[in-house]
């Protein structure tokens, strides 16, 4: 789907860390968290690319119009990294986007029975809050929170807030626990039960020590990528990561933005 | 005005109108569907297709320049028997030209590659690509040596009873030779361009950012060079010429028309916008309709180049 959408606010909710909440079509509403959409930041030619944001949240608001209804909305939950994103966050109500997606392959929520291990690097935690809410309503919901330091742990209290029980790890013990979020990790994955999942979301190296972890124990791991994008839809074969059977003789090439951005741990080639 | 005349004739192709969709920005034609109507694009033209699958090259593989993107893919792709099993009955629903883009390593592989293609029904036409810089054997070789491009499309021609287009590189000094060497081998049509090389570094890690290291330049930035190319071409040639490069809009469209394509192809536009190639037709047609033209054969090759 691609549609045109209204910034309703965007504010910076720690430094350089910005929550944009836009008006979006209601058949938003039928996506599933870990699918992701992509944005065109202005109408120009620079950037020329589409950026891509995992959905942070979905909901309804009352519009000032009677006539109107309630509106549905999108949020997305991103940082400032380079041109893309700081155009973004020059953004306020009223300016307007285009706007791809839902795109790709979302999150399988599972047993509802086994407990949720949702594990997030920074960033990572925007599409793990859309996630939560939707398994809080059935089952445990655990949250482990990395960053360098308390500014890259964000909306904590919106988690809190579900009822997700939150452990937080920064690498300089600003906030939480002193370390990385896989040793917090560790030390629950040897108490959790053979039916819990983990949901990672993060920078590559911390996906590839969840997804040693979820090996060891045996414990089903989904993870969410990152690929460098054009075009979102399976067409320009960018943002690819290898799948388990790679080899240059037997290519084993999956499409983040259309296989993924959900990957089964196992499913992929961790070099 | 009635509906002003849109179509166009290339090699014994039928198009509804003169938008096509560039190889390698269009997947194999079903990925764009639920975003715009197939149905109104004059012609789709596939990923390129290899003998056997092709793996592609290492990420990072995309990288975005001010108005373009360096891509370094390394040509990707299912292989000829993965099409024809899987792709092939797609696109037999829809009534648009399906035109299949093709490379070999060697110059056996695209005689190969043509023969097989030829009893292929559904396939309206072949693109040969000389052009891809971005593997090692085969593609730019035969892309940049006009004697090489002569044996290869001279053999292709051997090998394919269906129209051929040759897609030519602008990474050589004279386009034109290298045109005229495809025609006289037997091509029925030109297009060009394909990507110019370029690379991009990041100053952090003082590293090229592609792992390929150099990619091809595509986008707004290539238009004035793919404008001028094309102009050169078919000023020279007597075969249709397809325009490509950097065409975001109907005026860019139209600037190609009346340098002397034929047609046009969308490339880097459909990332941007997965239903350009739709709306640049659709601005065509609006075009025709507010100047007062009937057909857009008057504009193709209208260019003023007197003071
Ligand atoms: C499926 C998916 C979901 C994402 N969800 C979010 C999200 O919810 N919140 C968020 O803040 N970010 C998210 N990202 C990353 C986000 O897309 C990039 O940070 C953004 O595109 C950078 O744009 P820019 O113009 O600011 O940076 P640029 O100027 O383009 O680049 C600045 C830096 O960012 C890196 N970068 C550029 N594009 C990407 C990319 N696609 N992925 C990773 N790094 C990139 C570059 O290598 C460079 O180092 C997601 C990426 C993907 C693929
Ligand atoms: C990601 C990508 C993949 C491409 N793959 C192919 C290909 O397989 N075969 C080919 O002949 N050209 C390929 N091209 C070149 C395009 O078809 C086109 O010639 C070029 O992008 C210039 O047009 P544009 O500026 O409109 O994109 C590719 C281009 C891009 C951006
Ligand atoms: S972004 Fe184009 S294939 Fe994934």
């Amino acid at each position: 789907m691609q549609f045109k959408s209204m910034v309703l606010s965007n504010v910076e909710v720690s430094p350089s860390y910005f929550r944009m909440r836009m008006t979006a079509p209601p058949t938003i509403g039928s996506s599933c968290p870990g699918q992701f959409v992509m944005v065109k930041v202005n109408p120009a030619i620079d950037p020329l690319l589409r950026r891509p944001f995992g959905v942070f949240d979905l909901g309804t608001f009352e519009t000032e119009f009677t006539d109107c209804g309630r509106q549905t909305y999108l949020e997305i939950l991103y940082k400032v990294v380079g041109k893309g994103t700081a155009m973004l966050s020059t953004l306020h109500h009223g300016d307007h986007l285009d706007i791809l997606g839902p795109l790709g392959k979302g999150f399988t929520p599972g047993d509802p029975a086994g407990e949720k291990l949702l594990v997030g690097g920074g960033v990572g935690l925007a599409p793990l809050y859309y996630l939560a809410k939707e398994l809080v309503r059935e089952s445990r919901v655990h949250l482990f929170a990395g960053g360098r330091n308390k500014e890259d742990i964000l909306c904590i209290t919106e988690f809190d807030r579900l009822g997700v029980e939150t452990y937080v790890a920064t690498d300089d013990g600003t906030l939480g626990a002193q370390g990385l979020v896989t040793e917090v990790l560790e030390q629950h994955l040897s108490r959790a039960g053979a039916n819990a999942t983990i949901y990672a979301c993060g920078p590559t190296p911390m996906l590839k020590a969840v997804a040693f972890l979820a090996e060891k124990y045996g414990i089903a791991c989904q993870v969410s990528l990152e690929g460098y994008m054009a075009c979102g839809v399976g067409a320009c074969l960018g943002c690819v990561v290898q799948g388990k059977d790679h080899s240059e003789t037997t290519p084993d090439y999956r499409c983040v933005c259309k296989d993924g951005p959900v990957f089964d741990q196992a499913d992929l080639l961790w070099s | 005005m009635t509906h002003p005349n849109l179509s166009v004739d290339i090699a014994g192709i039928k198009l509804r109108n003169p938008v096509m969709t560039a190889s390698g920005t269009f997947g194999y034609g079903s990925e764009f569907a639920p975003y715009l109507d197939l149905e109104k694009i004059g012609a789709i033209i596939t990923k390129g297709l290899s003998i056997k699958p092709k793996a592609g090259n290492p990420t990072p593989r995309i990288v975005e320049t001010p108005g373009g993107m360096l891509n370094a893919i390394g040509l990707q792709n299912v292989g000829i028997d993965t099409f024809i099993g899987e792709k092939v009955p797609y696109l037999r629903k829809i009534s648009t030209p399906v035109i299949v883009n093709l490379y070999g390593n060697s110059l056996e592989e695209y005689g190969e590659l043509a023969s097989r293609l030829d009893g292929i029904a559904e396939v309206a036409g072949i693109e040969v690509n000389i052009s891809c810089p971005n593997v090692k054997q085969g593609g730019i070789v035969f892309g940049t040596d006009p004697k090489a491009a002569f044996e290869v499309v001279d053999l292709v021609r051997k090998n394919t009873g269906k129209p051929m287009i040759v897609k030519l590189s602008p990474n050589v000094t004279d386009v034109v030779v290298m045109a005229k060497s495809c025609v006289d081998a037997g091509a029925d049509a030109l297009s060009l361009i394909n990507t110019l090389t370029g690379m991009a570094i990041d100053l952090k890690s003082r590293r090229p950012i592609l792992a390929n290291i150099t990619g091809g330049l595509s986008g707004p930035a290539i238009k004035p060079v793919a404008l001028r190319m094309v102009w050169q071409v078919a000023r020279a040639v007597t075969v249709p010429v397809i325009g490509i490069g950097g065409i975001m809009t109907a005026v860019d469209a139209l600037e190609f028309i009346l340098a002397g394509a034929t047609a046009v192809q969308i490339g880097t536009a459909n990332f941007l916008d997965p239903s350009a190639a739709e709306t640049i037709a659709a601005g065509i047609e609006t075009y025709l309709v507010e100047n007062g033209i009937a057909d857009i054969r008057e504009l193709i090759g209208a260019l003023k180049t007197d003071r």
